[in-house]
């Protein structure tokens, strides 16, 4: 065990699955030589070599169809945009593809292939650089959301992507690759669709995912001059959704706070949110509270950035609502 | 170039079952049993048949929108298409996927495909992972020509390039996407064309004429395992039902239409394998009456099937 960052988390957990089966390799815009947009991909290409870490042209279509078909056809892919925003680009390979194959043709195609995004604001990179998109991911059968906010997360998380047998849509914030934590040298796994309480605690539950994990837990330390004892809970997973962790959470709590950088309406926090009503109604004490983003394109400004992205005053602020 | 007599025959056949094989469809679909919508190929059978008697089982293909020609052509089960396309439970995806979304991957057929367009990039991730398993197979990508104004269509053939992808473009240039001409779509007469701009060979044949289909992609896989890369080739047919079945076709004229009837590629191959004595009428008949016949038990077999449980509804949604 040893004090790592989650972007050499990412990197360890690549480079950890590319020497176990000869199957994965990675394509991409730039994460050859240049080692990713960001560096995740650092080092692989010397170690690898060019057929296992392919530098794509600029065509965001083509990685993400050919991460599918090449899926389909018994490779392990691992696809990386070097932005979330550029999804767009590629949805229909991504969402009408990969997600649909398995199920239109009768379960005659399985497409184990891990699709890479950095996403999140706070860089300066405005609208089109800046978005949290898991919202669009969620909602789409076939997909699997993965979005991690620990380096400890992040590694035994995308080695079960990788191994995945279904397309794994890998959320990464920009914000966290430098963030460091300890992260065990060898290969591990951690289950898709399983939570993690971060902070215990017995007045209030604030579900929070990616870098919002690290603006409840400070919010949930200042909560704690005030009385108020908040339990932050990540499900590191939206799709599927480790609901039992939430539900058993608020039935303890009786409160509920949601909180992600994604935009509030129809956000993650919406799902999260009506189904505890729909589950645990009776549990809660108070109305729930979310917190996202407001109903706007990510600003570039840097007061207006600030301003934008979710933090843990505004965690706060919604905790201190429900009494 | 020398075929078989095994081969040609078992080209006349594959004609024959597609043609016989939508005739029925088209009838059923008018008689409303066929849910949804399909899209016909009639009378561009021959692309389909030249195109995947040059390749094996091993070799894969993507497909259209229209693509009973292409599946049928690859190997595909007239029972499990039939029964797939009146949305049964033993269809080929059990019910789940009909006319548009029809696979085998044991036949190497990847699927059909909704999206115009969408098939591009999934070949190229087919032929990489046949380079990257330094397989010898071969990916034909079939494509119509308003596929061919997709920029997923465009980055495929470049990326293809690129990367010398055994990969196969099959374009099936019918002349119409939906209700616009060529004409109207795009400022090049010939698509082939555009092969030139991704350093391919581009080669324009008559997708009329099984044979010359045959050549023309003979050649490109013969390159393509070679490891030299990816071909264009351009297929000039005519569709002859409209885009789907109840179109009215209003924007095209009956002239056109007869003129490209009466270039009919069965009955062009037929005379063909007649003259060469490859076949007797006797022969012909035979093979026309067994065909109707296995088109007839489809048909049976769809009818007799039954509809999906509903409890089915969420299998095969993740692996």
């Amino acid at each position: 065990m040893s004090e790592k960052t989650y972007l050499q988390a990412l990197n360890e957990a690549l480079k950890l699955e590319m020497e176990r089966d000869e199957n994965v390799f990675i394509l991409g815009e730039d994460v050859g030589q240049f080692g990713g947009c960001f560096g995740v991909t650092q080092g692989l290409f010397d170690q690898f070599g060019e057929s296992r870490v392919m530098d794509t042209p600029i065509t965001e279509s083509t990685i993400v169809g050919a991460a599918a078909g090449a899926a389909a056809a018994g490779l392990r892919p691992v696809a990386e945009l070097m932005f979330v925003d550029f999804i767009g680009v590629a949805m229909d390979q991504l969402f009408n593809q990969a997600a649909k194959m398995r199920f239109m043709f009768g379960g005659k195609a399985t497409v184990p292939m891990t699709l890479r995004m950095p996403q999140g604001a706070g860089i300066g990179a405005a609208a089109q650089h800046s978005q949290s998109l898991e919202s669009w991911f969620m909602n789409i059968p076939g997909l699997k959301v993965v979005i991690p906010s620990t380096p400890y997360d992040a590694k035994g998380l995308l080695i079960s992507a990788i191994r995945d047998e279904n397309p794994v849509v890998f959320l990464e914030h920009k914000l966290l690759y430098g963030v460091s934590g300890e992260v065990p040298d060898e290969s591990y796994t951690i289950e898709i669709g399983k939570g993690e309480v971060k902070r215990e605690g017995t007045d209030v539950t604030i579900v929070a995912t990616s870098q919002m994990v690290y603006a409840a837990l400070e919010a949930a330390e200042r909560l704690k001059a005030d009385g108020i004892d908040a339990e932050v809970v990540d499900p590191r997973c939206l799709q599927p959704l480790d609901k039992d962790i939430i539900l058993d959470s608020v039935k303890k709590t009786h409160a509920l706070v949601v909180a992600h950088e994604a935009v509030q309406f129809a956000g993650p926090g919406a799902e999260i949110a009506a189904m505890v009503a729909e589950e645990a109604l009776d549990y809660l004490d108070a109305p729930v509270r979310r917190v996202g983003a407001p109903f706007c394109p990510v600003p570039f400004s840097p007061p207006l950035e600030q301003f934008y992205i979710p933090n843990a005053d505004n965690i706060v602020e919604a905790v201190k609502s429900l009494r | 170039m020398a075929l078989s007599k095994k081969t040609l025959i078992h080209m006349y056949e594959t004609m024959n079952k597609i043609r016989l094989f939508e005739q029925k469809l088209q009838e059923f679909f008018a008689a409303g049993e066929i849910p949804g919508f399909v899209h016909l190929y009639l009378g561009e059978e021959a692309v389909a048949t030249g195109a995947c008697s040059v390749l094996t089982d091993a070799d894969t293909i993507t497909s259209t929108h229209r693509g009973h020609g292409h599946l049928l052509a690859k190997g595909g089960d007239l029972k499990l298409m039939m029964a797939e396309i009146f949305g049964r439970s033993t269809g080929y995806c059990k019910g789940k996927g009909g006319s548009m979304h029809i696979a085998d991957f044991d036949l190497g057929i990847l699927g059909a495909n909704g999206i115009v367009g969408g098939g591009g990039p999934l070949a190229v991730g087919a032929a990489l992972a046949t380079k990257y398993k330094k397989a010898k197979d071969v990916t034909v990508c079939f494509f119509g020509d308003g596929a061919s104004n997709q920029g997923t269509t465009q980055e495929a053939l470049n990326a293809a390039s690129a990367w010398k992808l055994p990969l196969v473009f099959v374009n099936e240039n019918n002349g119409y996407g939906i209700s616009c001409p060529q004409c109207k779509s795009m400022a090049v007469v010939d698509i082939a064309d555009r092969a030139a701009a991704y350093d391919m060979p581009g080669v324009v044949v008559d997708g009329n004429d099984v044979l010359a289909v045959y050549e023309a992609v003979t050649e490109a896989v013969k390159r393509a395992r070679k490891g030299e890369g990816p071909s264009l080739i351009e297929c000039k047919t005519y569709r002859w039902r409209g885009h789907f079945e109840g179109d009215a076709c209003t924007y095209r004229c009956v002239e056109e239409l007869e003129e490209w009837m009466a270039k009919d590629p069965i009955p062009r191959f037929e005379a063909k394998l007649l003259e060469s004595k490859t076949l007797t009428q006797a022969e012909v008949d035979k093979i026309k009456a067994s065909i109707a016949k296995d088109v007839d038990e489809a048909v049976a077999f769809a009818k007799e099937s039954p509809m999906p449980s509903t409890s089915a509804l969420m299998d095969d949604v993740y692996a």
